[in-house]
């Protein structure tokens, strides 16, 4: 075990403690704070002081009280038990945490994070003379109805297995020896890993696949992909937080791990309350049952808070090198950022922007870099990926602030999020205009399977969507009434567009998730509807005339509708009702 | 309140509300600090930063007067406040002393003013619609108990009668049980507490009210501590004898000029606009109390109010407020202007709890359905009166017309209302229906076509 350093309290300065040890302490280490054994990570070591972070409220802290620095780095306890859990920054449970202090968090309490005393059927899938790297699988749980808990060699570790015994253990029992050559190890089904350090990898891969979240304007304008890093910046009220949400709960991803971080406690426990409810479209299963929230709160001490979402990316490593397809929310990166400011601060550092240290740009980077599609290590070939999906709340909506601007350049996909759609209720208010994605090939590749023309489909609605927004600045000198009929036709199918396709109800027991297959056969009405409703006005059919065709309703409705055959309905009563305004205008103009 | 046997006269420094004290023994951090003024009256301060030499004191009763041989005392506690049943129906300064001529408050318990955290896995999600007679709020912005929904104002509108009216009409439709009020005061004009007062008086809620008033001619750098007192007064109305509490908050804007203060006295490095970089957590100490637990009768329901200086919503005080809560209602000069009341503007506020608080258990199933039709309206509304401006009327298509009767319409009669109207959720929910009836059904996108069938004043009159 490591040695443990003591010392004494110099001076509490809010969250930030400076310790002087009797001998030179670690950088990175955790530290016992007080009477009390809070908990802190040293930050910035200067001979024997140390300036450490504390994890909880220093409030009743004296100079002189004892500090001790325990000789390991803030690390995430990986092993069954650990699914469904809702931790904070520093991985207790939260529940465990209620039943032990009551309602209200109280300081100093010691839960270890995983369950010491709950035990698991080990069954092992190596035997004794296999030889194994890092990486490999030595046995299972089943942790879940749905998760099958892989129990890992740790990537450090190789050899031979010496002995290996199924059987119900807890995560701290041997299950067995392992011989490696510096001596024999004892198998446990829990390793930890510094949070703070990314877990190793054989290769990064290039990234093949979309995540699929079932909203449409994500999946068909604006795809992720697996592996890839997303951020959804916005204003207050503009839905961020629902976005993430309903990418939780529909994305195809196997593993969800939520992190909560700076954000309300309300919300918080909404999530807790749905997600046992809420049904996987997959599998049939409760979605906690491949869910784990990291909530750290508003009001829960600033510095848990940046190292939650390090926590969080640890766990979601873990399960990436069992061979899963992660997602990883971070809600919201801005309030991290703020977190390293206040301890910047703290440290009397030089600012460099709106009082950010300048090392933000190294840290989003780090955050940001460890997501990716890789080889995982192991003696076979296996895959696993890690999607960061990261909210911003830039100040005042400004996306010209630090947060936002840095973080743009290490992501792929960007949902501008708009208070102008907010406001009328246009969800999600992603910018159709101002959003981009890195991933698109990848996006095509996948969806030409359903329709072989998805891209051109796309491209001709995203254009529609485009022209509208020019011809609407038109409009707003002119009035709609003075434009011609086949702006005015523009105008018309992108409103459309924007409520029969865009906008999405989270709270529809339909509409909340849309299939490919639905978005694909949805989208191409709609372009449908407007290449055989042009040459019309080219032939010169009022706009009017179009605009009251009946269709239009039910094409706008569709969305609200099961399956995609009431689609194949609408799509025949167009083409009849456009054939007979097409006739009707023949006949007249004879 | 008197102060310790060792009393300490090492101030080396006063600077603006900072003392800076030395040759210091066992004090913590966050303690309270007892400090005589000349006429030996004792203030309360607090240590903000303590090393085994020197404690840094922000004091709560302003330094003016103050000199370096100043007498004060460490208390060794933080900031504490007695609690029982007694405190309803009493009042009390910024710093919790009577000013009702009634003696202090013999708690049972003293609670620390900067409360713990409720535990997110032990937060019962806040579901119950709270009726609050506006149809403004009812039928698009739904407040629902422990929710913390905050009023964005600006100076000279009606941000005090429509707090008042809320306080007054705020029922749980169906039941018995209405609210206790804790009204905390940061900074407002004496007769703007006096209306509260009067107010409440009127409908006997100032039997079960708590006030604390720091006026504008009380010391500014108590407001710190003000707010914090009133949730701690609330927490325990609500978590230890169960009942159901409704907190005003006004003004936070001059709380956070006080932390301001405090902080550009530190020499911190400042961030927007001189605001400290943790006003976010610290306004989050405050709000994030609200709430419900699981388990547990009481609830807090808070409602600060924020004055958005010079009606800017970016500014850093309704900026992170709006990150924090859980929505926000907004009153504009222009409707004011216009002679509306409430001055509310619907499109940019917002209830974010509201999804849980309504629908066919509480309200009716066409609510949100209801909500979200009249969002997107009366969105097209304010647009084509932006086209007005430059085309005129005559430039408008038809359904462009419609949208701005719409928008009229909906502003005069379903926004606007009399302070002492009352109007339930059946009522609101049908005059919506009513002024939605207007527009073409086909126009009605965002309505379930179930729920046209049903509620539509035109499909009803067939049935």
């Amino acid at each position: 075990m490591s040695e443990r350093i003591t010392g004494t309290i110099e001076r509490i300065n809010g969250s930030l403690i400076v310790g002087k040890f009797e001998q030179e302490a670690k950088m990175g280490d955790l530290v016992e704070v007080g009477n009390l054994k809070l908990m802190g990570e040293i930050v910035r070591l200067r001979e024997e002081i140390a300036y450490i972070q504390c994890y909880e409220s220093t409030s009743g802290l004296k100079p002189g009280e004892p500090v001790v620095d325990i000789g390991t780095p803030l690390v995430a306890e990986l092993g069954p038990g650990i699914m469904g859990q809702i931790v904070d920054g520093v991985q207790r449970s939260e529940m465990e945490l209620w039943e032990l202090t009551g309602p209200f968090i109280s300081r100093g309490a010691n839960i270890s994070p995983l369950n010491r005393k709950k035990k698991w059927n080990f069954e092992p899938t190596v035997k004794a003379g296999d030889k194994v790297v890092g990486g490999d699988i030595i046995g299972t749980v089943q942790e879940t109805e749905m998760f099958v808990h892989k129990i890992l060699v740790p990537p450090d570790l190789e050899g031979t297995i010496k002995t290996l015994t199924g059987g119900v253990y807890t995560v701290t029992d041997t299950v067995g020896v392992l011989e490696t050559d510096s001596g024999e190890i004892d198998l446990k089904m829990m390793q930890t890993w510094p949070v703070r350090v990314g877990r190793p990898i054989k290769e990064r891969l290039t990234l093949s696949q979309p995540l699929i979240t079932g909203q449409r304007v994500i999946d068909t304008f604006f795809p992720c992909a697996k592996g890839g890093a997303s951020a959804v910046p916005g204003g207050f009220g503009t839905g961020k937080t629902v976005i993430l949400q309903q990418i939780a709960k529909w994305s195809d991803a196997d593993i969800i791990v939520y992190i909560g971080c700076g954000e309300r406690g309300n919300e918080m426990a909404d999530v807790v309350e749905q997600f046992p409810e809420i049904e996987d479209p997959k599998s049939g299963k409760k979605l906690i049952e491949r869910t784990i929230i990291v909530a750290n709160v508003s009001n829960m001490a600033v510095s848990a808070r940046e190292a939650s979402i390090y926590m969080g990316i640890t766990i979601g490593e873990y399960f990436r090198d069992q061979g899963y397809d992660v997602a990883l929310m971070a809600d919201s990166t801005s309030r991290w950022a703020e977190a390293l400011r206040d301890i910047s601060g703290r440290l009397e550092e030089i600012p460099a922007e709106a009082g950010f240290p300048a090392y933000l740009a190294d840290r989003i980077a780090e955050i940001y870099e460890r997501a990716g599609r890789v080889e995982i290590l192991g003696s076979e070939q296996n895959y696993g990926s890690l999607t960061l999906l990261g909210a911003v709340s830039p100040p005042g909506g400004d996306y010209s602030e630090p947060v936002t601007t840095t973080t743009l350049r290490f992501i792929g996909t960007f949902w501008a999020l708009d208070s102008q759609l907010a406001y009328r209720r246009h969800f999600p208010a992603i910018n159709w205009l101002r959003s981009f994605t890195r991933y698109l090939e990848v996006a095509a590749r996948w969806w030409s399977e359903f329709d072989p023309s998805w891209e051109r489909t796309r491209a001709l609605a995203l254009r529609v969507l485009e022209e509208a927004a020019e011809i609407e600045e038109t409009a707003r000198i002119i009035g709609e009434k003075a434009l011609p009929d086949d702006q005015r036709l523009v105008l018309l199918v992108a409103e459309m567009l924007r409520e029969g396709f865009l906008v999405q109800s989270a709270f529809h027991e339909i509409d909340r998730f849309c299939s490919p297959e639905k978005q694909v056969a949805l989208l191409k009405i709609f372009t449908d509807f407007y290449n055989s409703t042009r040459p019309l006005i080219e032939q010169g059919v009022p706009i009017d005339q179009i605009r009251e065709l009946d269709v239009i309703r039910e094409i706008m409705r569709l969305k609200e509708r099961e399956g995609e055959e009431p689609i194949k309905d609408a799509r025949s009563t167009m083409n009849v009702q456009i054939s007979a305004l097409a006739k009707q205008y023949e006949v007249n103009s004879q | 309140m008197t102060l310790a046997p060792v009393v300490y006269k090492t101030t080396t420094e006063i600077k603006g509300p900072i003392l800076m004290v030395q040759n210091i023994r066992d004090v913590s951090f966050d303690e309270i600090v007892y400090i005589q003024r000349p006429n030996g009256e004792l203030v309360q301060g607090s240590v903000l930063d303590v090393s085994r030499e020197m404690a840094m004191i922000q004091c709560f009763g302003g330094t003016a007067g103050l000199d370096l041989n100043t007498k004060l005392s460490f208390s060794g506690d933080v900031l504490r406040i007695p609690v029982s049943e007694d405190l309803i129906g009493r009042v009390f300064s910024g710093s919790f002393k009577p000013l009702d001529g009634m003696p202090q408050i013999i708690g049972k318990e003293r609670r620390d003013v900067n409360g713990g955290v409720i535990n997110p896995a032990a937060r019962e999600v806040p579901k119950e619609f709270i009726q609050t007679g506006m149809s403004g709020i009812d039928g698009m912005n739904s407040l629902v108990r422990g929710q913390k929904l905050p009023i964005f104002s600006e100076s000279g509108l009606a941000h005090n009668e429509l707090a008042a009216q809320i306080a007054r009409q705020a029922t749980i439709p169906g039941s018995e049980s209405d609210f206790a009020i804790v009204f905390g005061a940061m900074g407002i004009k004496n007769e703007e507490a006096a209306y509260f007062r009067a107010e409440f008086e009127k409908t006997g809620a100032l039997n079960k009210s708590v006030m604390i008033l720091n006026l504008a001619d009380d010391p500014s750098i108590e407001r710190i501590v003000t707010p914090r007192i009133a949730q701690t007064v609330a927490e325990y109305l609500a978590f230890d004898l169960g009942m159901h509490v409704l907190v005003i908050l006004t003004d936070m804007t001059n709380y956070a000029e006080a932390l301001r203060a405090i902080s550009i006295a530190r020499e911190e490095i400042p961030t927007r606009k001189g605001y400290p970089g943790y006003l976010y957590s610290d306004l989050a100490t405050i709000y994030e109390r609200a709430g419900r637990i699981r388990g547990r009768p009481g609830s807090v329901t808070l409602m600060p109010i924020l004055s958005m200086p010079a009606g800017d919503i970016t500014h850093p005080i309704p900026d992170l407020t709006g990150y924090i809560t859980e929505g926000q209602i907004i009153l504009t000069r222009e409707l004011a202007l216009r002679g509306l009341y409430p001055p509310m503007n619907v499109l940019p506020s917002l209830s974010r709890l509201m999804k849980d608080g309504i629908g066919e258990e509480t309200t009716r199933e066409d609510h949100q359905d209801v909500s979200n039709q009249l969002y997107m309206a009366y969105a097209e509304g304010t647009r084509a009166r932006g086209l007005v401006r430059i085309v005129g009327t005559v430039g408008l298509s038809e359904r462009e017309r419609q949208w701005l009767r719409f928008a009229d319409r909906f502003e005069q009669e379903f926004i606007n209302q009399g302070i002492y109207e009352n109007r339930t959720i059946e009522q609101t929910l049908a005059l919506a229906w009513d002024i939605l009836s207007d527009l073409p059904e086909d126009d009605l996108i965002r309505v379930r076509e179930a729920y046209i069938e049903k509620y539509h004043p035109d499909h009803k009159s067939e049935a």
